[in-house]
């Protein structure tokens, strides 16, 4: 019987099967940040068991709360930095170096195709772009990855999600999976993979496909997954060049991971995306999705452009395609916080930051912080953020504050007009 | 092996989020403890009121999806220290269910027939759980035995006091 990516690569990692429905797998990498990494640091140091499996596959960056914000957030600094000089993890990504952790190791080459992935964040699901089984945990399932290099899983069944037709002008990642969240509903995909096939996913870069992966969380998957090929091996050609004569050489080599034509599939849904408009939430849930023009009018007090889900290059290309030589709404705070230092310095270069600058916007350095409303662009209680986050959830950026999420293009064309606005206007 | 059960806290929604149960903003703490006095800050249900209802509690019963979003386990530890051991739902987020098996906490779930048993015996509900047997008593208006199904690997992490332990000896 044919096997789905997901099984290939649990196949590959098997460790043992302690019950019929739960596997335990080997992992390649384990992944931490400063929020939920330093009580598994101080719970393992009270056990006597402060130990690693092996630094070489342990990648550490604080990122949510950066530079520290109180003496708190220092403290949790301070707890992942000694642990990772004391274990000497040489790849742990400090001020200076520090950007959003999604955005930042896949920057880094450190997610390869066929590979485990754990951390303690939900959204780790967006590595799955790299055709990687990466799946978000909490304290003790890190814990135990940092000490033994498993994780446990329950075996999860695959659904496949089949992307047709051509996305049109204006239209991006973001507005693909907040309707295919939608369409699932918040718990629609609990324990399953969502594996995203067809032409739209293949002529993706691979900043649209982690916008895609990121956000399969958001109906519940363990992970999101999309089949390693020819983009995936130019974006990793940098740190696997050593290991293939050539792309193409890579390219046949990703196809071990592929899924097979006869692999099972407990759900299938096909998505022409060929007349979709883009998509804004309202509410308190991600699955509550209208198109922008039924939202159109909403005003808002801030606008957020940043985060795992779209922080990166082309996100910010996007929305300074809008942004060009306007000025954002007086009524309005416009925060842009790119992902990554690489992300800031290509910004940089490309002239975005100044466009996003004259046009009224504040730019931060690579953070989570506002997403989650922990640091730099909390809302105040009834303020309103049109948001290119991921979460929507009643007081997620701030007690009382409301969240519309949506693409860079809206975010960036409802910071020009002060309220929800359709991008197709602006272009 | 510990006790489950107490007396029971109903949350009558679905889809109830870790950023309810514990805003973000508290994650900054370093110790378990201090979470205790946030639990369910955030969380919008007619009449429901964190400080007023959760003194006494033991058990929470509640609908679809519970612990969504965010795979925060503090969580799972701000129940923990509020000395909520036990959380009875039609279904659970993958990370939030995990995460009670993994500390050694009983996540059940329940076909929504019986969970509309549970949500109809009235305010006052103590529910006693028979973790070998797989049996909860629920002492309402009236009294009902309930059968769960908890799997082999998800029992022995309970049993264990949860991951850690279980994996320290098994890998």
């Amino acid at each position: 019987m044919g096997k789905t990516i997901a099984e290939k690569i649990f196949a590959a990692h098997l460790r043992d099967t302690p019950s019929p429905e739960n596997v335990i797998l080997n992992l390649d990498v384990v992944l931490c940040h400063e929020i939920t990494t330093p009580i598994a640091i101080t719970d393992l140091e009270a056990r006597d068991m402060d130990r690693v499996f092996d630094p070489s596959k342990i990648k550490a960056v604080i990122d949510h709360v950066t530079p520290a914000k109180d003496s708190k957030t220092a403290m949790q600094g301070k707890i992942i930095r000694d642990w990772a000089r004391r274990h000497k993890i040489r790849d742990f990504f400090d001020i200076g170096a520090n950007g959003v952790c999604h955005a930042l190791f896949p920057e880094k080459g450190f997610i390869r195709p066929g590979y485990t992935v754990i951390m303690g964040d939900s959204h780790t699901c967006t590595h799955g772009a790299f055709g990687a089984f990466a799946a978000g945990v909490g304290t003790t399932d890190l814990e135990v990855g940092i000490l033994k290099g498993v994780c446990s899983f329950r075996i999860p069944e695959t659904m496949r999600i089949t992307i047709t037709g051509i996305l049109p002008d204006g239209v991006s990642a973001k507005d693909v999976i907040l309707f295919i969240i939608k369409e699932l509903t918040v718990n629609g995909a609990t324990d399953k993979v969502m594996e995203f096939v067809g032409p739209v996913v293949e002529a993706m870069s691979m900043e649209a496909r982690m916008t895609l992966c990121n956000m399969a969380i958001e109906a519940g998957a363990t992970c999101g997954i999309c089949l390693p090929d020819r983009v995936t091996a130019k974006y990793l050609w940098p740190f696997i060049k050593h290991r293939y004569a050539s792309i193409d050489l890579a390219v046949d080599d990703f196809l071990q991971w592929h899924s097979d034509p006869d692999a099972t599939y407990v759900q299938e849904m096909t998505l022409d995306v060929s007349r979709l408009a883009p998509q804004v939430t309202f509410g308190y849930k991600p699955d509550e999705v209208k198109s922008v023009v039924e939202m159109e009018g909403t005003p808002v007090d801030q606008v957020y452009i940043g985060s795992c889900t779209n922080g990166r290059i082309e996100d910010l290309r996007s929305a300074a395609r809008i942004l060009r030589g306007k000025k954002i709404a007086a009524n309005v705070r416009g925060i842009l916080s790119p992902a990554t230092p690489k992300v800031y310095s290509q910004a940089l270069e490309e002239g975005l930051i100044a466009i996003f600058m004259e046009a009224g916007f504040c730019v931060t350095n690579p953070t989570c912080g506002a997403c989650l409303g922990m640091s730099n662009g909390v809302l105040a209680e009834g303020e309103i953020c049109a948001s290119t986050t991921n979460r929507n959830f009643n007081g997620r950026m701030g007690k009382g504050g409301i969240v519309h999420l949506m693409s860079p293009l809206t975010a960036a064309a409802t910071a020009v007009q002060g309220h929800i606005t359709d991008p197709r206007k602006l272009l | 092996m510990k006790e489950f059960g107490g007396k029971a806290l109903f949350l009558d929604r679905n889809d109830i989020n870790t950023d309810e149960i514990i805003p973000a903003k508290y994650l900054t703490e370093n110790t378990k403890l201090a979470l205790q006095p946030y639990i369910l800050e955030d969380l919008k249900l007619g009449g429901f009121d964190p400080r007023r209802d959760i003194e006494g509690k033991g058990v929470i019963i509640t609908r679809a999806n519970f612990g969504c979003g965010s795979s925060r386990e503090h969580a799972v530890w701000v129940f923990e220290v509020n000395d909520i051991n036990v959380v009875i739902a039609e279904s659970f987020a993958r990370i939030f269910r995990q995460n009670m098996y993994n500390c050694g906490m009983l996540a059940i779930e329940l076909p929504k027939r019986d969970i509309e048993t549970l949500f109809g015996l009235g305010e006052a509900v103590e529910i006693t759980v028979d973790l070998a047997g797989c049996t909860l008593t629920a002492q309402g208006d009236k009294k009902v035995v309930i059968p769960f199904i908890l799997n082999e690997f998800d029992k022995n992490l309970v049993k264990a006091g949860g991951w850690l332990a279980y994996a320290d000896k098994n890998y």
